[in-house]
C-alpha cells in the first residue's frame, strides 16, 4: 500500500541473558565452537536467549496516530527500539518511509558541561536538525522550555526537572515523518505536561504520524484512533484504542496462578457492576470489587484489605474484613476464599486502580500485596470533574418573586 | 553499503560538525590554559625528542645541527596528532554509549568527529612549527611542498581508517583499548619520530614497514631538505591507508547493528 509510512513484518527479536562473554575461557571455546561448527541459525534458540518480540506485524498510514499498549516487559521499548533503528530485528523486515524521529531519552544527547544554549544546537542536531532549521526556531524552543533566564548556564546546573523540560522543547520542534512517543508526557509540571499534550495534537493535525508508547492511557485515548497490544512480545490485538484498552485491563484482572512456595496469596481482584460487566463502570451502577486468596498452607488471622487509588496513585478509598466486622479470616490448605465488597459508586469520571493487601489481623504484616490488580473507569457523570460524585442536586430562585422559578435535581 | 553509509554521513553532515565542535568545546571547558594545550602537548615530543638528539650526538661525539632539531620539531606535531586520533577514536563510541544505545545516528559519526577534533589541535601546533621553521631558518618556499598535502591527506586517512576499526573493536572488547593504549605508548620506538631512519642503515626498509614512516620521513623531507619524498615507500603508505580505510568502513558498517546491544 502506497499509504502506509510504516510497516512492520513478522519481526522478531532476540536477546541474551548475562554477560556476552565471561571471561577469557568462555570466548575461546566459543570462537573456536563457532569456527568449528559454523554459525547457528537465527531462529533457534540457545538455552540463554529468549524472544523479546515474536512475529510482530503491524502497519500505521500516514497521518495516523498509533499507539502501542502493554505491561511491563511487554516489549514495547525493543520494539521502539528496532523502529527507530537503533537495534535490528533478527528476524522480519521494518519499513518506514521518510525521517523517523523519537521522543525517547529527549536530553540523552545534553552535555553536562555546554550551556543550555549549546546543548540545543548539539541535541537538535543528533535529533536530526540541520543547524539553519535549529537557528530559526532556537527563540521558539527556548520560550517553549521557560528557560530564558538560564539559557547560557551550563546544564549541570540544571535541576533534573529543566533538564528534561528543555530535551522536550528541542525534541518538540523537529518535523519528522513519524514521531516515536514514549512516557515523554510525564516531564515538568502540570501547565507544561498541558503544552506538551498541546504540541502533540499539533502535530498530529499537521500530518505527522506519531506513534505512541505510554502508560497514561488515558492521554493514549485522546490522541490516538488505533492501538496495538503487546503481551510478552507478542501481539495481542491490533484495534480501536478503546476496545485494546479495554482488553488491556480485562487481561490485567485474570487469575494468578499461585506459586508453589508461597504460603498465601491473592490470586485475582475483579472490579465489575452488578452484571458483572468489567473495566467501563457507568456512574449509575453499583461497584464490586471480588477478590480471591488461596493458601497453600494453613493461615491464621489475617484481613483483607483494598484499596482505590485515582490516576495519581493518591489513595481515595481503603476497607478491609476487619474494619467492615468479619473477623480474623482462616485458610487450611489448599482453600480458596471468596470476598466480595460491594460499594456505592461515589466516583467522577476517570481512571481508578484497586490494590489489594492481606495483613496479618490488626497488625501491618503483609502475606500479600498486589498494586493495581484491577483497573476500571468510571463513564457516565459528565455533570461533574474530580474523582469525588457528591451527586449534585440543584435548586435555584429569583429572590423577591416569592416563589422558585426552577427546581430539579441531577442524581 | 558503503556508499549508503558515505551519502547518510552527507545528509547528517551538520551532525559530524557540531559533534566535533562538541569535543573541542568540551575539551578544554574548565581549563585555564584552554587551547593552549594543542601547542604545549607537541611541545613536549618536541623538547624530550630534543633532549634524545642532544644525548646520541654526544655519545658519538657529533655536532648537533640545527636540521637535525627542526626535522625532531617537524615529525613530533604529525605524530602527536597521529596519537591523539587514535586515543581518542577508539573510545569514541564506548563513550557515547548513551547516544548509541538511546537515539538512532549513523555511528561513523563518532570516530570521525574525534579524528576532525584532533584536527584542530594539529592545525594550531602545525601554525606554531611553521612560525619556529620561520624564524629559525631563512626558509624558502620550494616546489617539493607541493608534496605536503597529500602527505598530511595520507596520515589523516590512516589515522581515520584505525580509528573507525578500533572504535567498533573496542566495543564488543574493552581490551582493545588497552591494547592500543600500550601499541601507542611502545610506538614511538617503531617510527621515525625522535630520530632519521637513516640511522638503521641496512634495516631501514624494516622500519618503513610501518606504514606511518615513510609519511613522516617524507614530511621532513619535504620541508626541510626541500627533497621529493621516498616515492615507492609513499605509495606503499598509500595503497595500505586507502585499502585499510575501505576494510574499516565495510567492517563498522556490519557491525554497527549489533552496537546497541552489544557495548
Amino acid at each position: 500500500m502506497v499509504d502506509d509510512v510504516l510497516r512492520v513484518d513478522g519481526v522478531y527479536k532476540k536477546f541474551r541473558r548475562g554477560e556476552l562473554y565471561g571471561s577469557l575461557r568462555d570466548l575461546v571455546p566459543a570462537m573456536v565452537g563457532r569456527v568449528v561448527r559454523g554459525k547457528k541459525p537465527e531462529d533457534q534458540l540457545d538455552q540463554r536467549d529468549f524472544w523479546a518480540l515474536q512475529n510482530v506485524s503491524f502497519d500505521v498510514k500516514r497521518g495516523e496516530a498509533f499507539a502501542i499498549i502493554g505491561g511491563n516487559g511487554a516489549g514495547k521499548s525493543t520494539l521502539l527500539k528496532l523502529l527507530t533503528g537503533i537495534m535490528r530485528p533478527t528476524q522480519g523486515a521494518i519499513r518506514v518511509a521518510g525521517r523517523v524521529s523519537a521522543l525517547i531519552e529527549v536530553s540523552a544527547g545534553f552535555h553536562p558541561d555546554l550551556t543550555g544554549r549549546e546543548n540545543v544546537y548539539l541535541n537538535g542536531a543528533i535529533l536530526g536538525m540541520r543547524r539553519e532549521e535549529i537557528r530559526q526556531r532556537f527563540d521558539a524552543i527556548v520560550a517553549f522550555s521557560g528557560l530564558e533566564e538560564f539559557i547560557d548556564t551550563p546544564v549541570k546546573r540544571y535541576s533534573s526537572g529543566m533538564f528534561a523540560r528543555l530535551g522536550f522543547s528541542v525534541a518538540a520542534h523537529v518535523d519528522p515523518d513519524v514521531l516515536l512517543v514514549d512516557e515523554v508526557l510525564s516531564v515538568g509540571d502540570y501547565m507544561f505536561q498541558r503544552k506538551c499534550v498541546e504540541r502533540m495534537n499539533a502535530v498530529i493535525a499537521a500530518g505527522s504520524t506519531v506513534i505512541f508508547v505510554s502508560h497514561n492511557l488515558r492521554a493514549v485515548a485522546n490522541l490516538c484512533q488505533r492501538s496495538l497490544l503487546l503481551e510478552r512480545g507478542k501481539v495481542q490485538m491490533i484495534g480501536p484504542t478503546e476496545e485494546v484498552i479495554h482488553t488491556y485491563y480485562e487481561r490485567g484482572q485474570q487469575a494468578r496462578p499461585i506459586e508453589a512456595d508461597r504460603g498465601v496469596a491473592i490470586t485475582e481482584v475483579v472490579a465489575h457492576d452488578e452484571t458483572g460487566r468489567r473495566v467501563e463502570i457507568d456512574s449509575d451502577s453499583k461497584l464490586c470489587i471480588t477478590a480471591r486468596a488461596r493458601a497453600n498452607t494453613r493461615h491464621e488471622d489475617m484481613t483483607l484489605v483494598i484499596q482505590i487509588v485515582d490516576e495519581h496513585q493518591y489513595a481515595i478509598f481503603d476497607t478491609c474484613t476487619q474494619r467492615l466486622g468479619a473477623g480474623a479470616l482462616t485458610l487450611d490448605a489448599g482453600e480458596t476464599l471468596e470476598v466480595t465488597f460491594e460499594l456505592d459508586l461515589a466516583l467522577g469520571e476517570g481512571t481508578y486502580h484497586v490494590n489489594a493487601f492481606l495483613h496479618r489481623y490488626l497488625t501491618d504484616r503483609r502475606f500479600d500485596s498486589v498494586s493495581h490488580a484491577a483497573t476500571f473507569f468510571v463513564t457516565g457523570a459528565h455533570e461533574l470533574r474530580g474523582v469525588a460524585n457528591l451527586h449534585p442536586r440543584l435548586t435555584m430562585c429569583k429572590i423577591g418573586s416569592g416563589k422558585s422559578d426552577v427546581e430539579g435535581g441531577l442524581e | 553499503m558503503i556508499r549508503g553509509a558515505i551519502q547518510e554521513l552527507f545528509e547528517r553532515r551538520d551532525l559530524l560538525y557540531t559533534i566535533a565542535w562538541r569535543e573541542i568545546k568540551v575539551k578544554y571547558k574548565q581549563s585555564v590554559m584552554g587551547m593552549l594545550w594543542a601547542v604545549l602537548m607537541p611541545l613536549a615530543i618536541v623538547c624530550s625528542g630534543m633532549i634524545v638528539r642532544f644525548a646520541l650526538a654526544s655519545v658519538s661525539g657529533k655536532k648537533v645541527e640545527l636540521d637535525d632539531l627542526t626535522s625532531v620539531a617537524v615529525k613530533s606535531v604529525p605524530w602527536a596528532f597521529f596519537v591523539s586520533a587514535l586515543r581518542f577514536g577508539t573510545t569514541s563510541l564506548i563513550n557515547n554509549a548513551h547516544l548509541v544505545t538511546k537515539i538512532y545516528l549513523p555511528r561513523l559519526i563518532f570516530p570521525l568527529a574525534s579524528v576532525s577534533s584532533q584536527l584542530l589541535d594539529f592545525s594550531i601546533a602545525s601554525a606554531g612549527v611553521t612560525i619556529f621553521l620561520l624564524v629559525s631558518r631563512d626558509w624558502a618556499f620550494s616546489v617539493e611542498l607541493l608534496w605536503l598535502p597529500l602527505l598530511l591527506a595520507t596520515l589523516i586517512l590512516l589515522a581515520t581508517a584505525l580509528a573507525i576499526l578500533f572504535s567498533a573493536a573496542s566495543l564488543f572488547l574493552r581490551d582493545v583499548k588497552f591494547l592500543v593504549d600500550v601499541f601507542l605508548t611502545f610506538a614511538i620506538f617503531f617510527t621515525p619520530v625522535l630520530y632519521d631512519v637513516s640511522l638503521f642503515g641496512k634495516l631501514a626498509p624494516l622500519l618503513l614497514a610501518n606504514p606511518v614512516s615513510p609519511l613522516l620521513e617524507g614530511i621532513a623531507a619535504v620541508v626541510i631538505h626541500h627533497q621529493s619524498p621516498e616515492l615507492p615507500w609513499v605509495a606503499y603508505s598509500i595503497a595500505i591507508s586507502v585499502s585499510l580505510f575501505a576494510f574499516a568502513l565495510a567492517a563498522f558498517k556490519r557491525l554497527e547493528p549489533l552496537f546497541a546491544e552489544s557495548i
